[in-house]
């Protein structure tokens, strides 16, 4: 674990940058933490994460790339485009959720 | 190097149902992990991407040691005969038996697959020689299809990327 210093906050994260307490998780940090990975978040961002931060509150894992297109009714095409290279990834990490672990 | 994205490349050359699976997958995973995917697919590949044939790829019990009749209840190793196998309806039967299992697992059919690969921005490309010589034109493939091109493209396109045969 370690720990990084983003708006003004330090937060604990994994060898692999994903968030390890949610308690520290705000949609303020989201923004930065997705220009990180070179997104600027609009609404249709803010719909995908928030409805995997619902799911994952649900299930207790990061929804899979496909979970997330059939749960937001979000195209495969528009969700690579919202999030490019490994959109199911990218969002848990911006949502502050944990790797998500299926194959589909 | 460093600069270049990763690159992973499937050659399908197989029909079968259970062949089908790998290079979806993987490529799928592939793309998640912000990997580009191309997939070239070749002789009975090429059933994976017929849209007459797409939703009837099959799994035949004859001549598959690993399929045991613990899939048919029977507890145990004990292997399905090959003479059993050729009973009328058991391919149909194992072919209901792993549509089930895949669905199971949320796993989408192939057909779904081919167009979620395609949606998440791979490369699905046919080979020219095997269609030819099968008689197929382009509009007997489903839509995502980049092209028809030959063994000589395939090699200038995948230049620098890993290759894996299936």
């Amino acid at each position: 674990m370690v720990t990084k210093e983003l708006i003004g906050i330090t937060v604990n994260v994994n060898e692999e940058g994903y968030l390890v307490d949610p308690g520290q998780w705000t949609p303020e940090l989201a923004q930065e933490l997705a220009r990180e990975e070179g997104i600027e978040l609009t609404d249709a961002h803010w719909q995908v994460i928030n409805w995997c931060r619902e799911k994952a509150g649900e299930t207790g894992a990061s929804p899979t790339l496909r979970q997330i297109t059939k749960g937001t009714g979000i195209s495969t095409k528009e969700l690579f485009k919202l999030f490019p290279k490994g959109p199911a990834k990218k969002v848990a990490k911006i949502a502050g959720l944990g790797k998500p672990q299926g194959c589909v | 190097m460093s600069d270049q994205n990763r690159h992973v490349t499937f050659i399908c050359s197989k029909g079968d149902l259970d062949m089908a699976y790998p290079a979806l997958i993987m490529g799928w995973a592939a793309l998640g992990n912000g990997i580009d995917v191309t997939i070239f697919f070749t002789f009975w590949g090429l059933d994976l991407i017929r849209k007459d044939r797409v939703d009837h790829l099959e799994i035949a019990p004859v001549g598959n040691t690993s399929m045991k009749m613990s899939m048919m209840g029977v507890p145990g190793n004990l292997g399905i005969p090959n003479l059993m196998g050729i009973i009328p309806g058991m391919t149909a039967f194992a072919t209901a038996f792993m549509k089930k299992k895949m669905e199971e697992l949320e796993v989408p059919p192939v057909r779904e697959y081919i167009e979620m690969l395609a949606d998440a921005g791979a490369n699905l490309y046919a080979c020219k020689m095997t269609v030819d010589m099968m008689d197929l034109k382009e509009e007997d493939f489903v839509d995502g299809l980049k092209g028809i091109v030959t063994a000589g493209d395939f090699m200038d396109m995948t230049e620098g990327s890993q290759i894996i045969f299936i």
